[in-house]
């Protein structure tokens, strides 16, 4: 009884202390509004998500342009000299692209090669997986929601966490080796050879963020009607051939929107494996965002200017993927 | 026997079972196993001692040793289980280890010294969780403070967010004004346009208004996220305006019309939109580790990446500090996991 009164005070208590807030804010921008008139409203509304966004994203982005066609090693904008596009010539100077060793920036173009064999393994992988998984998931499945979670949950772990529970595992000393060696096998080096180590990147990427590709394809699986079935299984189309002829061309505009997806976050790979194996073994597993980060807050001479130039060379590739994804948004929703 | 298996293989509609239900069930236990298995791992080995947690190949189990208080000695001792000469076996307590001879004695008749050859004993243990991991970690990483830290940066970016994205979004949604449009797709357009990317520019907007090593150099620039604006626009965009033009008829503020009206109507999109934000800031780190280069200021996710560092070897503190890590986000999603799900099935936002 007591309780309950106290829980009515205190709701009466954070009632009013709200309105007090929206009260005061209520005489302070009621006259602010008279002011400016009923026109200008709409401006002071988006203004303080505008400021932030301006200064800390948008002005940033202009300021990439001014550092990428200067050089130097200043970090503030007066100490650094206009070179052109020095920046980019350096970047792109190759006596042939596909031995990295015969370029200027070598790393640069490691890192490159790196990615795209990244890109294009793990987004592979990923959306396969991702489409068995939802597949089953949309099957008439006991405890669906709970294995929707379980696939969903390492979705939530930060990067840092997915490196070292990966690490943790697959150290030459881990549980992994320990499984290999009861099961007669030898130890393998999976974090010291190179491709192993490409090989657990992409793996243990898969794993982080499959769950989040399961639940997009999942939801695209459940909006298509039921009905289609029933009819072509009155025409007596097998399930394999519902499922080549009805549920793959249905679900094509949502699988295009997760491959995209998919890809845009694959050209920016960096937290996990920064965190898993530091881009190594050697450069093994350096990819375009850690080539910036380096050359931006690592190595000893910081380049900025090769640095913006990348990033530069980078958000164009992202731009055309972003479009393609616009442009499939727009399909799905026809 | 056979009942039993067509009871458990029974459900809705049809009769049985077929194979491919029996495929698809060992396809998502086997998903379990992989999605789970390495959490469990993780959670398992960060109550091992750091004798244990260096043992290879590793036990599942966290074992621990037995000791044993005899008369006489000031510290416990460890328990053996000893194979002794004549081929029996006995439960002694080691005294001291010299080179490959261990000096054994009975607890039970703490008078007579045995010596034996190191390799005849084995030692007693039992399973046990040890929670000196967590208190260790906690008192020699400063990791009071890191979660400090990830907590008022969590807290106070994710109300800045709620706040400025949503009255960003009601303009958008319900004014028709001279430049929303180019607004609108600025925002959109800069989506595409990852924070990794312009690191170094946006570092220095930071240097020059003084705030790098503050905790507001992480706060600020991160609330204004276009997604937020996005979503909660949308969702604006399905409240019907004839209300707004009530409450103004009655005389409303457009301020009272926001805060009053929008405000609760919009409570489903504001809810799924704090969840991502609390998702976002408490997972950030490559943000907090340009801005902060004072560990005072290290949030949890950059304290946890400089233990890596700093302690290599220290596995298991490093594991007990990740499970406390991942603990908040954790119970979140035990909680809200279905909003958190159906949130993300129908935005296509992570």
């Amino acid at each position: 009884m007591k309780k309950s009164k106290w829980k009515r005070k205190l709701g009466k208590f954070y009632g009013m202390l709200g309105n007090g807030i929206i009260g005061f804010f209520d005489i302070f921008l009621g006259s602010i509004q008279k002011l400016i008139g009923l026109k200008g409203i709409p401006y002071l509304f988006v203004l303080p998500n505008l400021l932030i966004f301006g200064i800390f994203i948008l002005y940033p982005m202009l300021l990439n342009f001014f550092y990428a066609f200067t050089g130097g090693t200043a970090f503030f904008p007066e100490g650094r000299p206009y070179v052109g596009t020095a920046n980019f010539e350096r970047i792109l100077a190759c006596e042939n692209y596909l031995q990295p060793n015969t370029c200027q920036e070598d790393l640069f173009w490691r890192s490159v090669y790196n990615t795209i064999f990244y890109v294009v393994i793990q987004v592979v992988l990923l959306i396969l997986v991702s489409l068995v998984t939802a597949l089953i998931l949309n099957r008439n499945i006991k405890w669906r929601g709970f294995f929707r979670s379980v696939f969903f949950y390492p979705n939530l772990l930060s990067p840092i966490v997915v490196g070292l529970i990966w690490q943790w595992i697959l150290m030459s000393d881990g549980v992994l080796n320990g499984i290999l060696m009861n099961l007669g096998f030898d130890r393998i080096p999976f974090l010291v050879n190179a491709n192993w180590a490409r090989f657990w990147v992409i793996m243990v990427s898969v794993w982080a963020s499959m769950g989040f590709y399961t639940l997009i394809l999942l939801a695209g699986l459940q909006s298509i009607p039921s009905d289609l079935y029933e009819a072509a299984s009155i025409d007596g189309a097998s399930k394999w051939k519902a499922l080549i002829n009805i549920t793959l061309p249905l679900l094509m505009p949502t699988m295009i929107v997760a491959i995209v997806l998919a890809l845009i976050r694959a050209v920016q790979v960096f937290e996990i494996v920064f965190a898993f194996t530091g881009g190594g073994p050697g450069t093994a597993t350096m990819f375009l965002v850690q080539y910036i980060y380096n050359y931006g807050f690592t190595s000893p001479n910081r380049q900025f200017g090769v640095a913006a130039a990348a990033s530069l060379l980078m958000a164009g590739v992202l731009v055309v993927l972003t479009l393609m994804q616009l442009a499939a948004k727009r399909e799905e929703s026809y | 026997m056979n009942r039993i298996l067509e009871y458990l293989t029974r459900r809705r509609g049809k009769k049985k079972l077929n194979m491919s239900d029996f495929l698809s069930y060992f396809y998502l236990l086997l998903g379990v196993l992989i999605m789970f298995g390495p959490i469990v791992w993780l959670l398992l080995s960060s109550f091992k001692s750091s004798i244990e947690i260096n043992r290879f190949p590793p036990r599942f189990f966290p074992y621990q040793q037995k000791t044993i208080m005899v008369d006489g000695y000031d510290e416990p001792l460890q328990l053996f289980e000893v194979m002794l000469e004549d081929g029996s076996t006995r439960e002694l307590a080691q005294v001291r280890r010299i080179g490959i001879e261990a000096q054994m004695i009975d607890p039970e008749n703490p008078e007579d010294i045995i010596k034996i050859n190191i390799d005849d004993r084995s030692p007693v243990e039992y399973i046990s969780f040890n929670f000196d991991n967590y208190t260790t970690g906690i008192d020699s990483f400063s990791f009071g403070r890191y979660m400090r830290n990830s907590i008022i940066v969590t807290v106070s970016a994710t109300l800045l967010t709620l706040i400025i994205n949503s009255m960003a979004a009601f303009a958008l949604a319900k004014y028709k004004f001279p430049g929303r449009k180019p607004i609108f797709l600025i925002m959109i357009a800069t989506l595409m346009v990852p924070l990794s990317v312009v690191l170094v520019p946006i570092f220095l907007v930071i240097t020059n208004v003084g705030w790098n090593n503050n905790l507001l150099g992480i706060i600020v620039p991160v609330a204004a996220t276009p997604t937020g604006v996005f979503l909660l626009r949308q969702y604006m965009l399905t409240i019907p305006d004839e209300l707004i033009d009530a409450a103004r008829i009655d005389g409303a503020s457009e301020w009272r019309i926001y805060s009053q009206i929008i405000l609760p109507l919009a409570k489903p999109a504001l809810a799924v939109l704090a969840i991502f934000s609390v998702m976002w800031r408490w997972n950030d780190f490559l943000w907090p580790l340009v801005v902060m280069s004072k560990p005072d200021l290290f949030t949890l996710q950059v304290g946890l990446a400089s233990f890596q560092g700093e302690y290599t070897v220290e596995w298991n503190l490093i594991l007990a500090m990740t499970v406390l890590t991942m603990l908040p986000v954790t119970i979140i999603f035990a909680f809200l996991q279905r909003n958190i799900t159906t949130g993300i099935a129908t935005t296509g936002i992570k």
